[in-house]
């Protein structure tokens, strides 16, 4: 049976609140989830004020601004700082996306942020992503051909090129993954938006030669059919992509060689 | 504690080679309920409420039993794979297993029993 409740040394407890800075006008309350798997202790809320006067806009600003200046044990991933390495992907608001292109400014009140749901964490914002990224290298994530290599390059026309469009662009995040119910109750054996997402990218491909042995893989009552269109994905997506699409696509491709 | 690689986690046994017929057949199904669900409102709403002949002679016609046992049988079999999906979302080894076979059993017990009760009116 799916687990309901959280196990009890992942139950949330009230975490330390810092002193609020001397002097600023413009404070926000910041509500940060915090663990640390070496004090054996549950994981917290800790509460932060910073003063947004002197802040940059994102929400990745804040935290790189909480880290420096008020508690350098918070920890995190980032690095690019602007969407395009999916490294700082984090539940802020309720909603999981990337720390970095994230707006203050489009959240109301106190902000929480968390890591994102239904995944071991590692420490504070960082989940354990080993099995969603063997997942992605599951699915090939690469051009696959038969034919002998051409003299120049793989030719594609501007038409099929464009059949890439909107699959291309996934950071993998996980955002998507870590957003679907699906996922949170058989990850295991689901490959989850994200990986199916990057499998129909390379079965639409025209250069891609193993389009059969792709469907073939991915027929699988739980593989790919654990898919019930909830829309999660596409909801939270922080690039705009629409995995579920992607998806039914690779469904219809699946009943269009059966039937 | 297994010391598998993570490549080998994901993978799993591979892949089933099935689940296509599955969603094949409840696409057809849910098309089928589409069509079949207000015409069953319709016609059994009509007889709801009638004296029993007359309800028995309303059923004895063709479209509204017709109509009746498809409905049974349709409605059924969309059953057992929207619950069999179900329970293989949320419950996990031995008890898996035994719940799919009870909602197969029920299922066809149903389907059968609705369809004797339209026949055993309808004739």
């Amino acid at each position: 049976m799916v687990q309901l409740t959280l196990p009890k040394n992942s139950r949330m407890t009230t975490g330390k609140t810092w002193p609020r800075p001397e002097g600023a006008n413009n404070l926000r309350k910041v509500q940060i989830y915090r663990f640390n798997p070496d004090d054996g202790k549950n994981p917290s809320l800790d509460t932060y004020f910073v003063d947004m006067d002197t802040c940059g806009p994102m929400v990745l600003d804040v935290l790189i601004k909480i880290k420096n200046e008020i508690d350098p044990t918070l920890t995190f991933r980032r690095s690019c700082r602007e969407g395009i390495c999916g490294s700082c992907a984090m539940n802020i608001d309720g909603i999981n996306t990337l720390a970095c292109i994230y707006g203050m400014d489009e959240i109301k009140g106190d902000i929480k942020i968390y890591p994102l749901p239904h995944m071991p964490v590692v420490k504070d914002l960082i989940p354990d992503l080993t099995h969603f990224y063997a997942q992605h290298a599951s699915i090939m994530p690469w051009l696959e051909t038969k034919t002998n290599r051409p003299a120049k390059e793989w030719k594609q026309s501007i038409e099929d090129r464009k059949k890439l469009d909107g699959l291309y662009e996934c950071v993998m995040c996980a955002s998507c993954s870590t957003s679907c119910p699906s996922y949170w109750w058989n990850g295991d054996r689901y490959l989850g938006p994200a990986a199916l997402l990057h499998a129909y990218r390379w079965i639409i491909d025209s250069r891609d030669e193993a389009t059969g042995e792709r469907l073939d893989d991915l027929e699988d009552p739980f593989k790919l059919y654990r898919c019930h269109t909830i829309m999660n994905c596409a909801k939270t997506c922080p690039k705009g992509l629409n995995p579920a699409a992607a998806i039914s696509h690779i469904k219809k491709m699946m009943v269009e060689r059966t039937v | 504690m297994a010391f598998l690689t993570d490549r080998k986690r994901a993978a799993g046994m591979g892949s089933a080679k099935s689940g296509t017929m599955h969603h094949w057949h409840m696409m057809v199904s849910s098309v089928g309920l589409l069509i079949l669900t207000p015409l069953f409102i319709f016609t059994f709403g009509y007889a709801l409420g009638l004296p029993y002949d007359e309800a028995a002679a309303y059923y004895a016609r063709p479209f509204p039993a017709i109509v009746g046992i498809l409905t049974m049988l349709v409605g059924w079999f969309h059953f057992k794979g929207g619950v069999q999906t179900l329970i293989e979302d949320y419950v996990q080894g031995l008890a898996r297993k035994a719940l799919i076979i009870g909602t197969i059993c029920l299922s066809y017990a149903a389907a059968a029993a609705g369809v004797f009760a339209i026949v055993r009116i309808a004739l």
